[in-house]
């Protein structure tokens, strides 16, 4: 699901737009059975079936990736229940160099003669598309990991959750949100379950059980007077976790001007919270246009990390790939290969981590067979690698691949996405409070909304769901219609402070949207509050 | 499964519906048989074949309804699911905003958006059309990246109340971007089609390398408001967040940009230039479309701005009901009017301004104002004294379609247009703006 699918489906777009041709409710799934996900053996035989007939059709390398993927959303407004929607997809992928060039082909019937007519179609696409092929595919080498399994470490599946439970948690948030003041509220659980098992020539047969979730809400108020409208949105996290996510803890929140949360989440808390806060908001003082030093909390800072550095440090991106959708990069292999390119000041160091426990992109192997690995990306400032997967890691001298291959369903071809990338937090203790403490003119910003960047990551724009002005080290008040706009490079080089470990949580989208056919990949981006100085910010409010 | 007649579908459809013990049942499918070949640096980079069909079964006891999917079609496998749907129904809670499927519906004849010769592309022909478009590339000193899909799709619904629709369709769609080598200069072209025989894809490749060339050594001019002309594929990506964002709902609730205090809406005032026409009509040989919605309504050709007058919002059927209103489906097979003049004379026309090849990364701002922000990308050129003069650095805008169409100077003549953003096509003409607002630099190309 895209996006602005998934926008138009929940209801948590209000006013934007939302075009779409797919039905509302998606494609429901059986409740049989379907958690117990297929026997691998009747799997790994299916997958010899496709090894085999690609083989035999000239396939020098094969892989096979038999898909189950489900989605489950509860889907509320103020005191209703809307939907209560399940869907699943289940077939085959199947990718092969024949001729030194890539073919694929997706079926989802899946009896012998049907995966070897999808094996032999992709083999005959790969010697076609070979007349045109450049220079012969390069994968780096890989070790097969013979029969081995892998599951997201969940305390709980949200599947199998009672429904009631699910449904009274939202209906409780909303009712919460409405004796707030709202006017307004949506509110979702939205869980994700890939099945996935994979095989290759290379020797491996990998079966992987992942798990996701994202419970959010959106509170809108509405000025009758003047027609103002605002919504506070939720400051959860989609997260690589089960339903524990929703159970609160008192060690995971940290209290300040608004609660924020670490690895549980009060929803009915946070609703709470925010009813005021969006009545407050409409009232709030239209920010003055200007330079301020920004303090930006992990709630919002995840999106400015994930569009000004995940995206740039993208292999396929930097090698052109991407040229014609998703666009290319500003960190070229010359900066890399210089070993001086300042990216950012020495407080920035970036970490790539396919492995960080309770992340969206954590798993055990990729979807190419590769085990799931952690690495720098920036270092006290300094670009010193990127993200890669086995047919590009030749390019910048890897003896392996970095295990970022993913693709967002069985029908879909895998290529490179991105890991989470995480901004490291200090190692001098510092907190929030301090921090601010230390600000003269500035803006404290939490929560994510709107985001923008070209297509080589230099400008971007990006708003957040709080603003609290600061002035001479405290908080005074809140401010509205706020969008700051920088330069990725002279951004990260404005970053003056990061606060210490104590402070360091993950964001998060499910949504990260990438390649032709587009395809969407889940991933998480930490960090700890970071402080950012002279930033030009904008004022965002028009007259229609 | 390949593309199913009208005949096998209906015969599917009453299977599975003779399964039924509910109130109401609403049994659907639809598949696609497609191809793509996706290329850069001047070479294949990733292709494909992806088959797949799916059912959906919904079955409503009262205000209670359950819905379930399959891909599988013996007669014990839709029984199953038939009979799951029931069950899930059972589980769910009362909706009240459920609405009772539609009976027998008049749907206007199926226009023609299926394409034999489309349906019938094979590998081979991708491969060759790239193969040309590589060339153009190589000739011309430039690196290609690009994709050319196509695709043949069907769909069909019918309920226990008596309805059946059937519909079929094919698409083929490019687009192309050309860098020069030493990454100073970038165009782009894209374009979609129900036939293929209409995807020139060497002359839309010729378009990309021209602008690619035209770009290098772009100036950075000072941000600010400037007269723009918006070709087709650009201004597409901001017209589309207005027509699309006609939903009656939030529009009465006080949450859009349609809305007004005290509870009303925008609905038959002036919104914008009253030389604007915006309509749908699925009919339209350009752009045609299915004539039915996916819950059954017949979709028919209707007016959404006339002479710059909001006319009609688009209704959910619970919506509808609940306002005594007539239950208006959103567009489909939008069409812009605009005027014979072509582009080329738009821009000799135009004293100072800019040429927006491409707008991109569009996300709203504000929703109150309908307010988007983005950037040019692949040519963008500086006009003067109806000349175009010289290539200008990319800017971030932020703007509001409402704002862009009140500030209207000039309208050319329409064209099919894809979104870059969200992949629909609609007829759109190139449009020049005055003061659309550029808030800052990028050094991108």
């Amino acid at each position: 699901m895209k996006r602005k699918d998934f926008l138009y489906l929940t209801g948590m777009g209000f006013g934007a737009t939302m075009l779409s041709r797919i039905p509302v409710f998606g494609s429901p799934v059986q409740h049989n059975g379907i958690l117990n996900g297929a026997d691998t053996t009747l799997k790994k035989k299916m997958a010899d079936v496709a090894l085999n007939a690609a083989r035999s059709k000239g396939a020098t390398y094969t892989d096979v990736r038999i898909g189950r993927y489900l989605n489950q959303y509860v889907i509320t407004r103020e005191n209703k229940v809307e939907n209560l929607v399940d869907t699943e997809s289940f077939g085959m992928g199947i990718r092969v160099i024949a001729n030194g060039c890539w073919g694929f082909a997706a079926t989802d019937k899946l009896d012998d003669d049907s995966i070897a007519k999808a094996a032999a179609m992709a083999v005959a696409i790969a010697k076609e598309n070979s007349r045109i092929q450049a220079e012969p595919v390069q994968l780096v080498p890989q070790k097969g990991y013979g029969e081995v399994s892998w599951k997201t470490p969940i305390e709980k599946n949200g599947f199998e959750v009672p429904m009631k439970e699910k449904t009274d948690l939202l209906l409780s948030v909303n009712d919460a949100a409405m004796k707030g003041g709202a006017n307004y509220v949506n509110s979702i659980i939205f869980l994700v379950n890939e099945q996935k098992y994979f095989a290759s020539t290379e020797g491996s047969y990998i079966d992987q059980d992942i798990h996701r979730i994202w419970p959010t809400f959106a509170i809108t108020k509405i000025d009758d007077k003047t027609g103002n409208f605002e919504t506070r949105q939720s400051l959860s996290a989609p997260r690589g976790m089960g339903y524990e996510y929703l159970e609160p803890r008192e060690s995971d929140k940290l209290h300040g001007v608004t609660t924020r949360y670490r690895d549980r989440y009060d929803m009915l808390e946070d609703a709470k919270a925010g009813a005021p806060q969006v009545a407050e908001k409409i009232k709030a003082k239209s920010v003055e246009a200007g330079k301020y030093d920004l303090v930006l909390d992990p709630s919002h800072l995840w999106l400015t990390i994930h569009e000004s550095v995940g995206h740039p440090s993208e292999l396929d991106r930097v090698l052109g790939y991407e040229a014609n959708f998703a666009g290319t990069s500003f960190l070229t292999l010359d900066k890399w290969k210089s070993g001086k390119f300042n990216f950012g000041s020495k407080n920035v160091n970036i970490v790539a981590d396919k492995t960080q426990p309770g992340s969206l992109g954590a798993v055990g192997y990729d979807d190419e067979g590769v085990e799931a690995k952690k690495w720098d990306i920036i270092k006290d400032g300094i670009l010193v690698n990127y993200q890669a997967i086995r047919d590009q890691a030749h390019i910048i001298g890897l003896k392996e691949s970095q295990g970022c291959c993913y693709a967002d369903s069985w029908s879909d071809v895998q290529f490179q996405r991105m890991p989470n990338v995480s901004l490291q937090p200090g190692k001098d203790p510092l907190s929030v409070d301090d921090m601010i403490k230390n600000v003269e003119k500035g803006i404290y910003i939490i929560g994510d909304s709107s985001f923008s960047i070209d297509q080589q990551r230099y400008n971007f724009q990006f708003s957040g769901q709080l603003y609290y002005e600061i002035k001479n080290g405290k908080i005074v008040g809140m401010l509205n219609d706020v969008a700051y706009q920088s330069n990725t490079q002279e951004f990260w080089n404005s970053c003056a402070a990061v606060c210490d470990k104590r402070d360091y949580r993950l964001g998060g989208s499910f949504f990260d949207g990438k390649g032709q056919p587009e395809q969407v990949s889940a991933v998480s981006h930490g960090s700890a509050t970071s402080l950012f100085k002279g930033v030009n910010v904008i004022n965002t409010k028009r007259k229609i | 499964m390949a593309v199913l007649t009208e005949e096998e579908c209906r015969t599917l459809l009453k299977k599975a519906l003779s399964y039924s013990k509910a109130n109401e049942c609403e049994v659907s499918i639809s598949g696609s048989d497609g191809g793509n070949l996706r290329y850069a640096r001047n070479t294949v980079s990733t292709s494909g074949s992806i088959s797949q069909t799916s059912m959906v079964i919904s079955s409503a006891y009262g205000k209670k309804l359950g819905i379930v999917t399959t891909n599988e079609y013996s007669d014990t496998a839709i029984e199953k699911a038939v009979r799951q749907s029931e069950e899930l129904a059972g589980f769910a809670p009362e909706n009240p905003e459920f609405v009772s499927f539609l009976g027998p519906q008049t749907y206007a004849p199926p226009s023609k958006a299926f394409d034999q010769a489309t349906a019938d592309i094979t590998p081979k022909f991708r491969t060759d059309k790239v193969s040309e478009t590589l060339q153009v590339a190589k000739n011309n000193k430039l690196i290609a990246a690009g994709y050319l899909q196509n695709s043949a799709g069907f769909s069909a619904m019918m309920n226990s109340h008596g309805l059946f629709a059937y519909n079929t369709s094919t698409d083929a769609s490019f687009s192309i971007t050309l860098r020069s080598e030493d990454g100073t200069g970038s165009g782009y072209s894209t374009k979609d089609f129900n036939e293929v025989s209409k995807l020139d894809t060497l002359a839309f490749t010729k378009i990309a390398a021209q602008k690619a060339t035209a770009s290098k050594g772009a100036k950075a001019i000072e941000p600010g408001k400037y007269t723009v002309i918006l070709e087709p594929a650009a201004g597409i990506v901001l017209l589309e967040q207005l027509y699309g964002g006609l939903d009656a709902r939030s529009a009465d609730e006080g949450r859009s940009f349609l809305s007004k205090p005290g509870g009303k809406t925008k609905l038959g005032e002036k919104l914008v230039d009253e030389r604007i026409n915006i309509y749908s009509d699925p009919s339209n040989p350009e752009l045609p479309t299915a004539s039915w919605t996916g819950d059954g309504r017949p979709q028919e050709k209707t007016s959404w701005i006339e002479k710059g007058v909001l006319k009609n919002l688009q209704y959910s059927r619970y919506w509808a009901q609940k306002q005594g209103v007539k239950a208006v489906p959103s567009p489909d097979g939008v069409i812009m009017d605009g005027t014979n003049a072509t582009l080329e004379e738009l821009i000799k026309g135009t004293e100072k301004g800019i040429l927006v090849t491409r707008l991109w990364y569009i996300r709203p701002v504000d929703p109150q104002t309908l307010l988007y922000t983005g950037l040019t990308r692949d040519g963008t050129f500086y006009i003067e004294n109806g000349q175009i003069k010289f290539p200008i650095k990319n800017m971030r805008f932020n703007e509001s379609p409402v704002i862009m169409l009140n500030n209207l100077d000039a309208l050319g003549k329409p064209e099919r247009a894809v979104s870059g953003e969200s992949f629909s096509s609609a007829m759109i003409p190139p449009m020049r703006i005055r003061d659309f607002t550029f808030t800052s630099l990028s050094d991108a190309v």
